[in-house]
């Protein structure tokens, strides 16, 4: 009785655990390694996007990928950044302000309806509106009839002529800023429930969802190749698996056991071993991640004549090489201008560009100078968040400048990247603090006006100069591409000499591919071109 | 027994009750904006997030925010996650993961655990006592995360015994690495446990006893010696349990195990206070009711103890 007992009680345990260990175990491991090129999927490394597929709401690296994945916009960027006709056919103006897209009258989404202008023109005015409250809304303003802050139902600027025709008046650059996702075309079904098409988007690009629950959260989104498409792009493969990953260095791991076939982004951890490990399977190359280091405007010492010589003294007193050298291995490029080395018009050339160099005796005598019109006294602080893998090097750039400016400076870490952000906002970091800044689209003037022109969303320094402002707004209005990047470089020159931020790095694109993957690529964004990677 | 039963039940309202409030206060404190950071340095207009704030409950004060919340888990809505989905489906997802890796993790362990703690409390003193000694000194002075790539590089990638890090769905094979690493660090405390009891028993009147009637050593070992010994070890493996829970988070993020852990820490870095509370929630009832289990399995082993 008393053993039958006790008997049971290891019975209850031990079916507990076979209970638990038989439970959930699915059907499906691998992917089907279908042999021959065209049909394999290939595997790459994600993070859970925050929010549903949605392109005009996706603003983050991780569902952007997909979202590209998914869908055409009127043109889209190659290898280079250039741009090329992706729906349209034309996109033509006479004045520079009106512009008629004809689109191609092939095109189709994945669940067979046709493209048309309209689908444009609805996707559009839904993300412009503020009650539908979409992350890239801001990118609309360029367009008749915006408001940030009034919901418009349909916006004046835009015309739908006929099935394959529109026309939009905006800002003579917008064509250049067609090929970023916020302005992909939705299909009518999207607007019956969006929240689930986010869930399981319709797109009309080189791959569509695998099946309506394609999306597992934060294990993987599986696309396989869009038969329906006829574009442009061809497709080698026969799909796209993004694999999420907890962390970079359990993805690289993975890449190492080729149980992933692209990883675009290396960890930190392995920085100073990757190229070894992968050999010609390792990339690295320049990318469109800027890192600076800002300071605001309001914070005493640094605003007008005084601010401007301590800027310039800092950022002569980082040796921007040697924290590279130690703290990247050489996977970043030290910074010659307000852009990067990506965009249309990037030179390493500008008038100012001296003060991006490291100069001890110079950085010295500017310091000094500033300290003449009112010393400084007290702990520099430069802020980052520690959530992020930034402490090592804002560390080093703390440490450069005791040692080189002989003054007190010691990183201050917020707990979270929200922390930082709030005190942001607020105006209350106290000092230089981490920004970093990646391009919807390979155009300069989307790496200057969000930051640096007066008001500006992400301007987080809050920095205004009327030169600067109009020099845009001029370049804006430019229907010449030279002229404007022209203008566009003259701008930066303003910031080179005034120094609303410290450019650090353009961050390298690190990345890698697996054995069992060929023609590797990585895009302008340090997007791997999926389309093309073929797998033996 | 079963008035006691359901009186450890009522008690969990009152538990979830305070604990639910505690962390909702606890991530709404939480300094930084989760709207503004969902968009990292591109932040929108202002009339976006004040409209992504309202969808959130998140411009209300904090009791309107923690009472809606708690309308919603009685109704069955644990509300929703930044990226559209129901929070009862992040749930349903990642807890079967963690429980089938803690579960596993835990029979690997207990077993060796037992098996080896009686032989070398049976050996007290003896060359194998000495080695396990030293053996489980050396399992519990390593860090986990020491062990957790240690393993992941030797055994998963260089040898490729097992898959370096997990795949989609979790599958059991996957597991058992992870599942191994926290085993090896749950099992010398459980091992020195049952080593020590079984010592302490064995010099117990009533084995004496035992072998005085003239029982078998193959029965007074296993049914007076073990089976009296394994209270500790039993309470012990409770709490390992709740500690496998959450504490599994750095093996997880390792291995890249989809589970609580590693959906628990984006969410809290995320803000998601939705997500964050419905987690501990059901944490906190996983472990009340692993030790009402627990409690229960007493009775079991030692007759003497009774609920009334």
């Amino acid at each position: 009785m008393k053993r039958s007992r006790m008997g049971l009680g290891f019975i209850a345990l031990a079916t507990a655990g076979a209970f638990a260990l038989s439970g959930c175990t699915s059907g499906d491991g691998s992917t089907g390694n279908a042999a021959g090129s065209g049909e394999g999927i290939i595997t790459v490394n994600a993070t859970e996007p925050q929010k549903g597929l949605i392109p005009a709401d996706t603003t983050e690296v991780g569902g952007g990928k997909v979202v590209d994945a998914l869908w055409e916009g009127l043109v889209y960027y190659d290898a280079e950044g250039a741009t090329q006709m992706g729906v349209a056919e034309s996109i033509e103006s006479d004045n520079g302000t009106t512009w008629t897209v004809k689109l191609r009258d092939d095109a189709v989404f994945s669940d067979g309806t046709p493209v048309l202008a309209k689908n444009f023109v609805d996707a559009w005015n839904y993300a412009a509106n503020v009650d539908n409250a979409l992350g890239n809304q801001y990118f609309f303003s360029a367009i008749a009839g915006f408001s940030e802050t009034e919901p418009v139902e349909e916006l004046s600027g835009l015309k739908v002529i006929d099935d394959h025709t529109f026309t939009i008046e905006a800002t003579p650059d917008f064509p250049d800023r067609l090929g970023y996702s916020a302005y992909y075309p939705l299909p009518d079904v999207a607007f019956e429930d969006m929240e689930a098409f986010g869930q399981s988007p319709i797109g009309n690009g080189l791959y569509k969802f695998a099946s309506d629950d394609a999306w597992k959260h934060d294990v993987e989104i599986k696309l396989v190749k869009n038969d329906t498409y006829v574009g442009p792009r061809e497709v080698a493969n026969g799909g796209i698996d993004f694999k999420v990953y907890a962390s970079l260095d359990a993805a690289y791991t993975d890449l190492l056991a080729n149980n992933l076939d692209v990883l675009d982004q290396i960890p930190d951890t392995s920085f100073a071993v990757f190229q070894d490990e992968l050999g010609d399977r390792a990339i690295n190359q320049a990318g469109a991640l800027m890192t600076t280091l800002t300071i605001s405007e309001n914070l005493e010492h640094f605003s007008g004549e005084e601010g401007k010589l301590r800027r310039q003294a800092l950022s002569m007193a980082v040796d921007r090489e040697e924290i590279i050298d130690v703290i990247f291995e050489g996977t970043n490029i030290p910074a010659k201008d307000f852009t990067s080395p990506i965009v249309d018009g990037y030179t390493e050339d500008l008038t100012g560009v001296e003060n991006l160099d490291f100069n001890l005796e110079k950085a010295k005598e500017l310091w000094a100078e500033a300290d003449k019109m009112s010393p400084y006294e007290g702990t520099l602080e430069v802020a980052t968040n520690s959530d992020g893998p930034h402490q090592v090097w804002i560390e080093a750039v703390a440490n450069q400048w005791a040692n080189n400016l002989g003054v007190t400076a010691a990183p201050k870490l917020y707990p979270t990247f929200q922390a930082f952000l709030d005190d942001r906002e607020a105006d209350t970091v106290g000092g230089p603090f981490r920004s970093g800044w990646q391009a919807d689209y390979p155009g300069a003037y989307n790496y200057l006006q969000p930051l640096y022109y007066t008001g500006a969303s992400s301007n987080h320094g809050f920095y205004s100069n009327k030169k600067f402002d109009t020099l845009l707004d001029e370049a804006v209005q430019e229907a010449d591409h030279d002229k404007s990047v022209a203008k566009l470089q003259e701008a930066q020159e303003i910031l080179l000499d005034e120094m609303p931020s410290i450019p650090l790095w353009y961050q390298g694109t690190t990345g890698g591919h697996g054995e069992n993957v060929d023609n590797v690529a990585f895009g302008w964004n340090s997007v791997p071109i999926f389309n093309e990677i073929t797998k033996k | 027994m079963l008035r006691y039963i359901l009186f450890r039940i009522l008690q969990v309202i009152p538990v979830l009750l305070g604990t639910t409030f505690l962390i909702y206060f606890m991530v709404f404190a939480m300094p930084g904006d989760p709207v503004a950071a969902m968009f990292g340095e591109k932040v929108p207009s202002e009339a976006i997030l004040d409209r992504l704030r309202e969808q959130y409950n998140l411009d209300q004060p904090f009791f309107i925010q923690y009472l809606l919340y708690l309308k919603g888990i009685l109704v069955g809505d644990f509300g929703m996650s930044f990226s559209g989905e129901p929070v009862s489906e992040i749930l349903a997802r990642a807890f079967p993961v963690t429980i089938k890796l803690a579960a596993m993790a835990i029979v690997l362990s207990l077993v060796l655990a037992i098996v080896i703690g009686l032989f070398s409390g049976l050996r007290k003193g003896k060359l194998f006592d000495n080695i396990n000694l030293i053996v489980g000194l050396v399992f519990m002075s390593i860090p986990i995360f020491v062990i957790a790539f240690i393993a992941q590089y030797g055994l998963g990638l260089k040898l490729g015994w097992f898959s370096p890090t997990v795949g989609a769905g979790a599958p059991t094979k996957d597991l058992l690495l992870p599942a191994i690493v926290l085993g090896v660090s749950l099992y010398a405390t459980s091992m020195r446990l049952t080593r020590s009891s079984v010592i302490d028993t064995l010099n117990q009147d009533f084995v004496r006893t035992a072998y005085a009637k003239g029982l078998s050593r193959g029965r007074v070992i296993p049914v007076h010696v073990l089976r009296n010994s394994l209270i500790p070890t039993i309470t012990n493996t409770a709490t390992d349990f709740g500690i496998l829970m959450v504490g599994a988070t750095v093996t997880e993020g390792i291995f890249n195990v989809p589970g609580v852990g590693n959906v628990l820490f984006k969410a809290i870095l995320k803000g998601e206070n939705a997500t964050v509370v419905s987690f501990v929630t059901v944490m906190v009832l996983i472990y009340l009711g692993v030790n009402l289990v627990v409690d229960l399995l007493y009775a079991v082993l030692d007759p003497r103890i009774r609920y009334a």
